[in-house]
């Protein structure tokens, strides 16, 4: 306490560099913020793995090209240790312009919630789901985006199956995942009305999603499925939710790897600027921490004193940029709206992590010049000033 | 009273054994200073003079514990600084030197109140006492005015005064001074060494000053000579103790 006002003095020597250093500080931990809650919205990861990790994902051996018949589904029931089966369809169509891009699926309505007990309905607006055979339900941030509400008659246009049509919706309800960052960018409707309105002969889900009696007997299970439908002509492949979830990921490219790579970029980039900023600092300054030495500064002194500027400096910055990062990720959470897998969500634990960042950074980039002007001979610098 | 053939008291506040110099540079040798003896007392005020490169300021360095002799021993107040750690080397010049340098060396960011603070910070007293030994020594060098002014706010006389304000804030044992007046005009000259001659007067402090102006090597009570490395001539000043600096 007794050097503060030595160290702030010395921090507004330069008052443009200080500007400056602390404004690198404040962009590369925004940066390093927003890189976070990317990498964890194409990952799978916290409460979504551990939702996911109890179902299971059944789709032909082929992948999700290959839509397995409705038969398959009371043949999966009986296996020992299924619990529940829900069933989807990827829709594919398009809202207004080709822009609006969300997923669309034709659910089982029947075990829907069952099967996804943390995608939350209202019991009224479930009720009027299940009536209505052209209902849909949207996930809250499509609904946020689209400015739906209950009661709106949602048209999509398809081509996927059959000639072009624009098939009409309504919307009954809005769910919010239970989970935070959870996906709430669904958008479901009855898998009858998606069955009626194809050719008589379809009769196919996409996938089946299969609820567990017990996470721990996945692998079983998936095996168990497999080997019943093995050799007919419509083989399955099952495997977590997790993992295929990961693996969908996958096919986006690894975009763990990327933001890794530019946030260790980031890192090591802000290292050698604020160190170098620091070193220059110090250089500048020898004359005056040899005359502080000489009139009894100990070596530990001088040290603190380069590091609690560099730590003042860090802080600062890491504060500024952390808090422009959790003001403007929910709004660019917004206006990427499904172009990310999930919600943006800025973690309390990035939060610290950041700040841990900013600290070690801080630290190092003001040990290397402290332990120097620690180290100086006194005789020696007193020379050059 | 000064000695300078290795026979003083044994009681000397300074006392210096064989003192040895000597730097590298490339593949040489250099004999900075050479078998160097010397006692100075407490209350003395002494002068070093002598040719650039003769070893005077190498001479206050070891004498303030900023650097260690090849050879030889120093001993102050009973303390042997050969002896100490650099740490405990550090502890010891906070409080028994009070370096006034040739350019001032105040911190620029500081106030005159802060700059002289400084070797404060280092001692346990409370924020309370050390303003009040901060307000007691700006007003010995009589800038009680110019306590909140910074470094470019002051002339170059002003500017030294707050550097001795500084060097004697703590109390220390004794003050060294690298030629105190050697950017200053005449005039400002004059009124810094007043001020440090009424430090040795009044205050009973001791100084040992480098210098290269004779008319203030001539306020000292005794300036000794040295030429590569050797204390070549020790003169009593006349008038010093007589009549002081004015």
């Amino acid at each position: 306490m007794k050097f503060r006002g030595l160290i702030f003095a010395n921090l507004f020597r330069k008052k443009l560099r200080l500007v400056l250093t602390i404004g690198s500080f404040a962009v590369a931990l925004f940066l390093f913020a927003f890189l976070s809650v990317v990498k964890s919205a194409f990952s799978v990861t916290g409460g979504a793995q551990a939702a996911g990790a109890g179902r299971l994902i059944v789709t032909g051996r082929a992948g999700l090209i290959q839509p397995l018949p409705f038969s398959h589904r009371e043949k999966i029931l009986r296996i020992p240790g299924v619990q529940a089966i829900g069933t989807k369809n990827w829709f594919g169509g398009i809202y207004q312009t080709e822009k609006n891009v969300f997923p669309q699926l034709a659910v089982d309505v029947d075990t829907q919630r069952q099967v996804y007990p943390e995608l939350v309905v209202p019991d009224s607006e479930w009720q009027n789901f299940v009536k209505d055979r052209q209902g849909a339900i949207a996930g809250a941030a499509t609904a946020k985006r689209f400015g739906w509400k209950v009661g709106d008659r949602i048209p999509i246009k398809n081509s996927l199956y059959g000639p072009t049509k624009t098939w009409e919706f309504n919307l009954d309800g809005i769910y919010h995942s239970a989970i935070e960052g959870g996906d709430e960018s669904q958008f479901w409707f009855q898998w009858k009305y998606f069955d009626e309105n194809l050719a008589a002969t379809e009769h196919k889900v996409g996938w089946y999603i299969v609820k567990l009696e017990d996470p721990g007997e996945a692998d079983r299970v998936a095996k168990a499925i497999d080997a019943e439908f093995a050799n007919s002509s419509d083989e399955t492949k099952s495997g977590t939710e997790s993992a295929f979830q990961a693996n969908f990921l996958k096919q986006l490219g690894n975009i763990e790897l990327i933001m890794v790579t530019i946030g260790v970029v980031v890192f090591f980039t802000l290292l050698f600027v604020t160190g170098n900023t620091m070193a220059m600092s110090v250089r500048e300054r020898i004359g005056e921490l040899a005359v502080l030495k000489a009139i009894g500064f100990t070596d530990r002194s001088v040290l603190s004193l380069v590091l609690q500027e560099s730590l003042s400096i860090a802080i600062i910055g890491g504060v500024l940029g952390l808090g422009l990062a959790r003001l403007a990720i929910p709004l660019m959470s917004k206006a990427l709206g499904t172009i990310v897998p999930r919600a943006l969500v800025l973690s309390p634990s990035v939060l610290v992590l950041g700040l841990v960042v900013a600290l070690i950074v801080g630290a190092v980039s003001g040990f290397v010049p402290g332990m120097n002007a620690m180290g100086m001979r006194v005789v020696t610098a007193l020379r050059r000033v | 009273m000064v000695q300078t053939n290795g026979r003083g008291k044994t009681d000397s506040l300074i006392r210096a054994r064989g003192l040895d110099k000597t730097y590298r540079r490339g593949g040489e040798e250099i004999h900075v200073l050479r078998n160097l003896n010397l006692d100075v007392d407490r209350g003395d005020f002494v002068a070093f003079m002598g040719p650039s490169g003769s070893g005077k300021s190498t001479l206050l360095n070891l004498l303030g514990g900023l650097d260690v002799p090849t050879e030889g021993s120093i001993t102050v107040a009973g303390d042997e600084l050969t002896r100490m750690s650099g740490g405990r080397l550090t502890e010891w010049r906070a409080r028994h030197v009070g370096f006034i340098f040739q350019m001032y060396n105040l911190i620029p960011v500081l106030t005159a109140f802060q700059n002289v603070e400084l070797p404060l910070l280092m001692t346990n007293l409370s924020k309370a006492e050390r303003r009040k030994h901060v307000e007691t020594a700006l007003g010995v060098v009589g800038l009680s005015d110019r306590m909140n002014h910074y470094p470019r706010q002051l002339s170059g006389g002003q500017e030294q005064r707050v550097a001795i304000a500084r060097a004697i804030v703590a109390d220390p044992t004794f003050l060294l001074c690298d030629e105190p007046t050697g950017d200053l005009d005449r005039k400002s000259a004059d009124e810094i060494m007043l001020l440090i001659d009424r430090l040795v007067r009044e205050h009973g402090k001791t100084v040992l000053m480098v210098t290269h102006d004779p008319i203030v090597a001539d306020l000292a009570d005794t300036t000794l000579h040295l030429e590569k490395g050797l204390l070549v001539e020790s003169r009593e000043s006349q008038g010093a103790r007589a009549g002081g600096a004015a």
